[in-house]
């Protein structure tokens, strides 16, 4: 089967690949594009660990396929910190505790990214049921709802 | 007790070490590492619960093109059957190499019956459907009620249970005073028979592998798991590679709770490499881990409680029967031994059964098999409580264990933290408040206790100075949940540092000591002991150091804040040598300074907890939801609370999601019918409340730091209190998890809907 050939944009940069037809987006991330910052937990749209964004709306990279990215923009966990700079998410998260064993982290702090996007003002239930789509075994989910929170409470004040 | 006081660092929240690899997508999992040459292995699994295999013909699957090597059990070492058991920690070899190939029968559907390594994943899956087994297909069980039954399909024929082929493959009991006798003193006695289903660890991260063997049989295994020493003691036990020659690289871990203390992929990916001559990849997918990974057992449990007018409880019988799945090794210790334990009951039996049935082969899952026997034992106490109309915390508290009791599992307890929680829980703002209006939804709150031995065992730290003076401490524990920052917490306390200076690695099988897994509520408790008295090695000769430096005793000098310095005037007047400064001194004054520890740590005080649960009930839906929680644990000493707390909170979403919705469904045909994240219906985000925790420190006088396990003890209590809870809302008792939607509405129906018309 040839490969099909793919030019889209990553993280703000220019970005070719080549990949089957039937390849995901998230087989693509972790594949040519060495970006395993994505995790795949169920490949099933299910556990939210491979979140991304396309032209800033939030997919599971699993449920896309790669050549669907072609002419538009992605971002993934890899793009959140600008250089040494950590995203106010990032930083908090690790403030607060907000990760355990790590898996789940990346996509939730694009899903969250996301989320402060769109409002950054979330109650705490907008921020619980944003945050459904992605699974978390380890934390209960509290910490990283608080951290969330303050986030945004933090990015507002500036 | 040598507790260090005045902490900087120990009880902090710091930024743990590893934390920002794993904000910005860096941290290494197994599935992400790669290798030149690498090609990829996938498993051909049983689609029968039970089956003979006749013969497998694995030509058609070689002959694809780019399949490069296929496994069958025959490449697998045999540790027969009659020769006896073959320990490895709690594991039998004659177990494990069963079940991570099928030898003779397919147990489970999923049971992995060949394997195939090829250049892609495709062709890897594709070469499974080429591979002919003959199956004879045989009769099945799968609950325990069928497993058990006289005319039962047998597993293993050559096990007797009571000189009988049986399902039955172990049995213990605990026992203290007479039972008889002490039934007879009680004026209130409860007997309650309860079942939970089996619940899946739920890791994110999939078992994942990936492993090199040389032409000369060195092998490489970077792999998620909850212990790299395991990993590589097992696959050399199944593959006949000698230890010596299996350097087993910890990936970062994405979850496990017990669920990583075995392999399923290791030996099958090494036996592919070696055969292949390439590196070997293997990763399941999601349907994979849920249809031959874990779970927990399901139970039928029956307990039965006396106590007198005064509210003591007098007698207490508890038998437990846990399903094993295909293979012996159900965490009856667990229910039977913990079940009872927070209690000070004169008259006690408590009998666990282990029995197998077609279900792929139990992992340990989080304080293996006390939730079990708590769910049971905790929701019968609260039937006591009411019939003597005793608050159901006062009641636990008139009955608590505490220092002097004795155990029925053994031990007589040193000083313990149980009154403390039972106490924290009933003064918590939570136990005092209303239950408020729930608009049309019925509330309830609900209390239970729970308990777990907690573990101590090897483990083995080095701590080297670097040349420019700071830190790095290696142990051999994959860090699951934070494990890291409390050890930079203890180290840099120690050393009077602070904490950014010490770096903590996890260490790979062949540069550290062998450590044992992360299981056990175990790792904070036993690496801290190794890492403080390599570090206590490392201030000795800081201290020698110094004194060759100022010509002076080494008695005369003492370490503090990261110095050394005369221990008073009379020693001598000297600027104080900073650690940096030592260490640049170090080639001239005796070369590099580390120190190392080994121990088989002793010590481990078991863990208690009081949860206290509130539920509100959608009575047209039958959904119970958990709307407000507080966790009370005895955590010993917290020693970065950020990470205990995550624990205690981890545990209890856990609980929730036993007690209120995840279960196994089978099919008619005995497959597992929801086996995805979809319909295996873990907690998500919207489904909780924010998790209050209470930590008690009653420090473990056995340890530096005072540390008690606490990863475990957090869901031991859950699936009790919540039940308790609806009880408390519906005025109807569940004694059969998940208490799902159209179970509760089940319940509803009938004299609820009566008063509604």
């Amino acid at each position: 089967m040839a490969k099909v050939h793919v030019t889209t944009s990553i993280n703000g940069e220019p970005m070719e690949f080549l990949c089957e037809p039937s390849d995901t987006m998230l087989d693509a991330l972790r594949g040519p594009l060495a970006l395993t910052g994505s995790k795949e937990g169920c490949a099933s749209g299910d556990c939210g660990a491979c979140s991304i964004t396309v032209d800033d709306r939030l997919v599971c990279s699993c449920l896309m396929l790669a050549v669907e990215s072609e002419g538009h923009e992605i971002r993934t966990i890899e793009g959140l910190a600008q250089g040494e700079k950590l995203h106010p998410l990032q930083q908090k998260f690790l403030e607060m505790a907000a990760l355990q064993c790590g898996i789940c982290t990346s996509g939730m702090l694009v899903a969250s990214d996301a989320l402060l996007k769109k409002n950054p003002d979330p109650s705490e239930e907008e921020v619980r049921f944003w945050l459904a789509g992605n699974l978390c075994r380890c934390t209960g989910y509290d910490k990283i709802v608080r951290a969330v929170m303050e986030t945004a409470a933090e990015m507002r004040a500036q | 007790m040598n507790l260090v006081t005045n902490n900087k660092w120990i009880g902090q929240r710091t930024i743990r070490p590893d934390g920002m690899d794993k904000v910005t997508g860096r941290a290494q999992f197994a599935a992400d590492t790669t290798m030149p040459g690498q090609i990829w292995g996938k498993v051909l699994r049983s689609p029968h619960p039970h089956a003979r295999i006749r013969s497998i013909d694995t030509s058609k699957a070689e002959k694809l093109p780019g399949v490069k090597a296929v496994v069958t059990s025959k490449d697998i070492v045999d540790f027969p059957i009659e020769k006896g058991a073959v320990m490895l920690g709690i594991q039998d070899m004659r177990w494990m190499c069963r079940n991570v190939m099928a030898r003779d029968k397919a147990l489970f559907p999923g049971h992995p019956v060949a394997a195939v390594a090829a250049t892609t994943e495709a062709i890897a899956a594709e070469a499974c459907k080429l591979i002919e087994v003959d199956y004879e297909v045989l009769p099945w069980a799968i609950e325990i009620d069928d497993a058990l039954k006289s005319d039962a399909p047998i597993l293993h024929e050559f096990n007797k249970f009571d000189g009988k082929p049986s399902n039955i493959v172990g049995r213990l009991e605990h026992k203290k005073g007479d039972i008889e006798q002490g039934f007879k003193k009680a004026d209130i006695v409860i007997e309650r028979t309860f079942t939970t289903r089996p619940v899946h660890q739920g890791y994110i991260e999939p078992h994942a592998c990936l492993i090199s063997v040389a032409p000369d049989g060195k092998t490489t295994i970077w792999s998620s798991s909850q212990g790299q020493f395991m990993v590589r003691a097992m696959t050399a036990y199944l593959t006949g590679i000698p230890q010596s020659d299996i350097r087993a690289i910890p990936a970062e871990i994405g979850g496990g709770f017990g669920g990583k203390t075995i392999v399923y992929l290791e030996p099958l990916a090494t036996l592919l490499a070696k055969k292949s001559g390439r590196p070997v990849k293997m990763v399941m997918t999601r349907e994979e881990v849920m249809r031959a990974t874990g779970p927990t057992s399901g139970s039928k449990s029956t307990v039965k409680i006396g106590a007198t007018k005064d509210g003591r409880i007098v007698a207490a019988h508890g038998t437990f029967y846990l399903q094993a799945g295909a293979f012996p090794g159900s965490p009856i210790r667990g229910a039977a031994g913990c079940s009872l334990t927070p209690y000070d009951i004169p008259n006690l039996l408590s009998e666990g059964y282990d029995v197998c049935s077609n279900r792929s082969k139990v992992a340990a899952y989080r304080a293996p098999g006390a939730p079990i026997g708590a769910y049971a034992v905790e929701c019968v106490l609260d039937e006591v409580a009411e019939a003597l109309k005793m608050d159901p915390l006062d009641f636990r508290l008139k009955n608590a264990a505490k220092e002097g009791t004795k155990a029925a599992h053994g031990p007589v307890f040193p000083r313990i933290g149980y009154i403390e929680t039972v106490e924290a829980a009933k003064a918590s703002p939570h136990y005092a408040a209303p239950l408020g209006d729930g608009h049309g939804k019925l509330r309830g709150r609900g209390t239970a206790s729970g308990f777990w031995f907690n573990a101590g065992g090897e483990s083995s730290a080095q701590v080297n100075i670097t040349e420019d003076g700071n830190v790095v401490v290696t142990t051999g524990h994959p860090d699951i949940g934070g494990s890291r920052a409390g050890i930079a917490n203890i180290c840099a306390e120690l050393l009077g540092i602070d904490y950014r200076r010490v770096s903590v690695i996890i260490g790979d099988t062949q540069t550290v000591g062998f450590s044992n897994l992360t299981g056990g509520s175990r790792v904070l408790f036993a690496s801290a002991m190794v890492v403080t008295q390599s570090t206590e090695k490392i201030i000795q000769t800081l201290r020698e150091r110094a004194a060759k430096i100022w010509e002076i005793d080494p008695e005369a000098v003492k370490w503090e804040n990261g110095a050394a310095h005369p221990v008073s005037p009379n020693a001598g007047q000297f600027e104080p040598l900073t650690l940096e400064e030592l260490a640049e001194k170090a080639p001239a004054m005796g070369g590099p300074i580390g120190a190392g520890v080994q121990l088989n740590t002793q010590g481990a005080d078991g863990g208690f907890g009081t949860h206290v649960c509130d539920v509100e009930i959608d009575v047209d839906l039958g959904i119970a939801r958990v709307i407000r929680y507080t966790a009370v644990q005895d955590v010993g000493r917290a020693i970065h609370p950020g990470y205990v707390e995550g624990q205690l909170q981890g545990g209890v979403a856990q609980g929730i999601g036993w007690a209120l919705n995840e279960e196994y469904i089978y099919t008619k045909e005995g497959k597992v019918d929801n086996p995805g994240f979809l319909d295996y219906r873990m907690p998500v985000c919207s489904d909780l409340p924010m998790i209050d925790c209470i930590m008690v420190e009653i420090p473990n006088p056995k340890h530096p730091q005072g540390v008690k396990g606490v990863g475990e003890v957090p869901l031991v209590p859950v699936m009790a209190a919540v039940a308790n809870a609806i009880y408390n809302a519906l005025g109807k008792r569940f004694y059969a998890l998940p208490m799902s939607p159209p179970k509760v509405l089940e319940k509803l129906e009938g004299p609820m809907q009566q008063a509604a018309e």
